[in-house]
């Protein structure tokens, strides 16, 4: 069945309904979401997003600019950084608008309160100088990102816009540079659709669901990123991967730094607040990078307190904040700490390792949103993306804690307003008549194989492998290891079977294909973090400590080998505006 | 720990209608989730076993589920927490139409949610370069009602429901609330008039079942009294 719309959306968080909003009602719009929108994982987002609102105290977007920077390492583009920073504080006026619920301070305006990496300068004349930590983060208790997404949905209810909810995207049409629509499978039925557009955006998430310990929801698995690496399109910078610090034991459930932001302290066995050795002007504020680094060598020091399970962790401690406090700014996490590890957060401390959380890297954009092409910065007609999924790149080599949702309203903002000058003036690119035939044979090939290998079997590996070799320290000889092993993987693959036939609500097929998705993203990753012979943001490798800005100092594009071996890596060179690379301290 | 599954399965394709089935699992540790034990059976014993899940730590709403006779959700209940001595009873919510296993047809459910018009009116133009002012007790007042993750398992859970399938039910019911009290919000008599009869927030017989079910501890039998206390004060 084909279908024709001058505007497709993938993907139903943050980045995609804002879209959504933006697209007049005179041209049609689909959103697809493999889940209901309000499943979306934006809503798992917790301690706020931020904007130099300078409702608490004394603020300016520049400082945002100059923490986003120094935070990414120096990778972030500046010129899109900047826009990102200064659009902020209009981004935050317009979801108030639209309805979503803060918390307020005593004039009620926005309450703000402090978080990681995120600073002022003592002197205002000096931003080089000294600088202190700044109430940044505009929230709503720990839900943050729970309202958010309820309000972006609502909105769109409001404006009635068309949504195909629980349809899974199979594949990109993109012919000669010019894109085309796509494929997708209604879950309900098996049934395979046409989606015709002048304009396709993806907002499909992330891929944290190649590591074991993640944050991230099971629909995590990469989907956009394969698909346009499968039809030739680059990904950018795959290497920089955030393990956030305070990931709950064993789960990997996020635990907000909005815990250290209301005053919690990190802790290692013997007590000792050891942050203050890693960071001794912001301690346990720092960006999340250092904080994890700092926790595994606290680990790896013995240091560490060894859990039931055979891994190691330290204590996140907010039991000095008091009830009131504690029930009243960070209900939704100490509730997550009593159900799932039955500590009680008001009297002692949470058990808490990284987790893997967010992708720095992802489909190269330009700041409207764009897709890249190549290195080069030539565009792909009429292909779209923005949120995680997408890479500005605004975050660099690490993100600061609250710019991810900043960066879904922003950018998904300015991507339905380019889509919409796209689609005014341009026609429909031709569907090819076959466009939907290799989605077909895919899942017929899935269905139809009666290999030995499971799919569990080969996620599990892949994603505990991913853990060990490809984790918050990396070194030439793992990462080789991982090489080889995501190769082993890949072929492997080609020899699934799924127990589950049948046309309806098929999950078996589904995780089938995500295996696939994942796959291609760890062989992104993988490479490129192989390749990149330096330590910068969240890539920490152990044989190249230092950053090289001489010989590093780009982003890594991995496009797909035509003929299956390791992708091939090409760059492109950082933008720089008024900040100056330097030693990153705090 | 060893303990037994009992699973509602229903596969359109083959079943006429549905069946229990059994699972025995051995070696389990009273931590893992419900969630964790449907993968378990999912991916170690029958790939066909079908439900929606996503986060798995109770935010994103999708894994309600009947779990010994009351909704819940999987991700958020613990083992150690439940008697394991007796076979766990996993059904599909009730009284919506089952697509396949324990997953459901929620379209009704969120038709119901649209019609009580779940998002902020306000018909003066917002200030251009500030937020509208709203003290935080006022905002805290939405808090509680703003928690809800669309489950489905409190409208569910209501007797009313299932006696009367146009019944608006507690979810929606509950959005009504979130706006209606919300000081932004120009549109509360709208509101009000569209809850206003025997389908909607009449049928609500403070049962207190979607107090039960809630896995956000939402006091949602309160949050209905205050809507019927400011229909009957505005009708007086």
């Amino acid at each position: 069945m084909v279908q024709n719309f001058d505007v497709v959306i993938i993907g139903a968080g943050g980045a995609g309904l804002r879209a959504a909003v933006e697209i007049p009602k005179e041209y049609s719009c689909a959103v697809l979401s493999k889940v209901f929108p309000p499943r979306s994982h934006t809503g798992t987002a917790q301690g706020g997003v931020c904007a130099a609102l300078a409702n608490m105290e004394d603020d300016s977007w520049e400082n945002h600019a100059y923490d986003t920077v120094k935070g990414s390492d120096y990778l972030g583009d500046q010129d899109c950084i900047e826009v990102m920073c200064k659009d902020a504080i209009r981004a935050i006026m317009e979801l108030e608008h639209m309805g979503m619920p803060f918390s307020r301070n005593e004039d009620g305006k926005i309450a703000q309160r402090f978080f990681g990496g995120h600073t002022r300068p003592v002197d205002p004349n000096e931003p080089n100088g000294k600088r202190v930590a700044v109430k940044r983060s505009c929230y709503s208790a720990d839900r943050t990102g729970h309202v958010m997404l309820h309000t972006l949905y609502e909105t769109c209810i409001k404006n009635q816009v068309n949504f195909f909810s629980e349809y899974f995207v199979t594949d990109l049409i993109v012919e000669d540079g010019v894109c085309k629509g796509v494929i997708a499978m209604d879950i309900a039925t098996s049934e395979i659709h046409t989606f015709h557009a002048k304009a396709v955006i993806f907002a499909t998430g992330g891929y944290g669901r190649v590591f074991r310990i993640t944050s991230n929801a099971h629909v995590g698995t990469g989907d956009g990123y394969a698909l346009c690496y499968n039809n030739g399109l680059p990904l950018e910078d795959m290497e920089f991967f955030q393990f956030h610090p305070t990931g709950l034991w064993k789960l990997g459930i996020l635990v907000s730094e909005a815990a250290r932001g209301e005053g919690g302290i990190l802790k290692n066995k013997d007590g000792e607040r050891f942050m203050a050795r890693y960071a001794p002007t912001v301690m346990d504020l720092a960006p999340r990078d250092m904080v994890s680094r700092a926790i595994i060598s606290e680990i790896r020091e013995g240091r560490g307190i060894r859990g039931s399970d055979g891994t190691d962790y330290v204590y996140l401690d907010v039991s000095h904040l008091g009830k009131e406090v504690i029930d009243d700014k960070l209900p939704e996490i100490t509730g997550f700490a009593r159900t799932y590890l039955g500590v009680e957060p008001t009297k002692e401390p949470i058990p808490i390792q990284p987790t893997a959380h967010y992708a720095m890297g992802g489909i190269p954009t330009n700041v409207n949103g764009e897709v890249l092409l190549n290195e080069k910065g030539d565009i792909v007609k009429g292909l779209y993306a923005a949120g995680e999924c997408a890479c500005v790149s605004v975050h660099g080599a690490n993100r600061l804690g609250t710019n991810s949702l900043l960066d879904l309203v922003v950018f998904g903002r300015r991507t339905g307003k380019a889509v919409t000058e796209f689609v005014k003036n341009n026609d429909y690119a031709p569907m090819p008549a076959d466009a939907a035939e290799k989605s077909k044979k895919i899942i017929n090939d899935i269905f139809n194989k009666s290999g030995s290998e499971k799919v569990v079997t080969l996620r599990t590996e892949l994603q505990d492998t991913m853990m060990v070799d490809c984790g918050v320290f990396r070194n030439e000889a793992d990462l080789k290891k991982m090489v080889e092993k995501v190769k082993e993987i890949k072929e492997r693959a080609k020899n699934i079977s799924i127990q589950d036939k049948g046309k309806v609500f098929n999950t078996d097929l589904m995780e089938a294909i995500e295996l696939d998705n994942l796959i291609v993203t760890a062989e992104a990753t993988v490479n490129s973090a192989y390749a990149r012979q330096e330590s910068r943001g969240a890539h920490t490798r152990e044989d190249f400590p230092k950053r090289d800005d001489v010989n590093w100092m780009k982003h890594t594009f991995a496009f797909k080998n035509p003929n299956g071996d390791e992708p091939i890596l090409k760059y492109k060179p950082v933008t720089l505006t008024r900040f100056t690379p330097m030693e990153r301290k705090y | 720990m060893d303990i037994t599954v009992k699973i509602l399965r229903y596969n359109p394709e083959k079943d006429t209608q549905p069946y229990f089935q059994d699972f025995k699992l051995q070696g389990i540790s009273g931590d893992w989730r419900l969630l964790d034990v449907l993968h378990e059976i999912k991916w170690k014993h029958d790939g066909t076993l079908t439900f929606r899940r996503s986060c798995a730590h109770g935010i994103c709403g999708s894994d309600g589920m009947k779990i010994n006779g009351k909704n819940r959700l999987a991700c958020s209940l613990l083992l150690k927490d439940m008697n394991t001595n007796k076979p766990i009873t996993i059904e599909p919510l009730p009284s919506l139409p089952i697509i396949k296993d324990l997953v459901v047809d929620m379209s009704s459910f969120f038709q119901k949610y649209e019609v009580i018009k779940p998002y902020l009116i306000n018909k003066t133009p917002p200030p251009a370069n500030s937020e509208r002012l709203q003290s935080n007790e006022d905002a805290e007042m939405l808090f509680e009602s703003a928690k809800c993750i669309l489950c489905a398992c409190c409208t569910t859970s209501c007797p009313s429901t299932w006696t009367n399938e146009n019944y608006l039910g507690p979810a929606a019911l509950l959005k009504a609330y979130r706006f209606a009290y919300d000081t932004r919000d120009d549109a509360a008599d709208e509101r009000l008039d569209i809850i206003d009869n025997p389908d909607g927030i009449w049928r609500c017989h403070t049962i207190f079942n979607c107090i039960e079910a809630c896995p956000k501890e939402i006091n949602i039998t309160w949050h209905i009294s205050q809507l019927k206390k400011r229909i009957s004060t505005k009708e007086a």
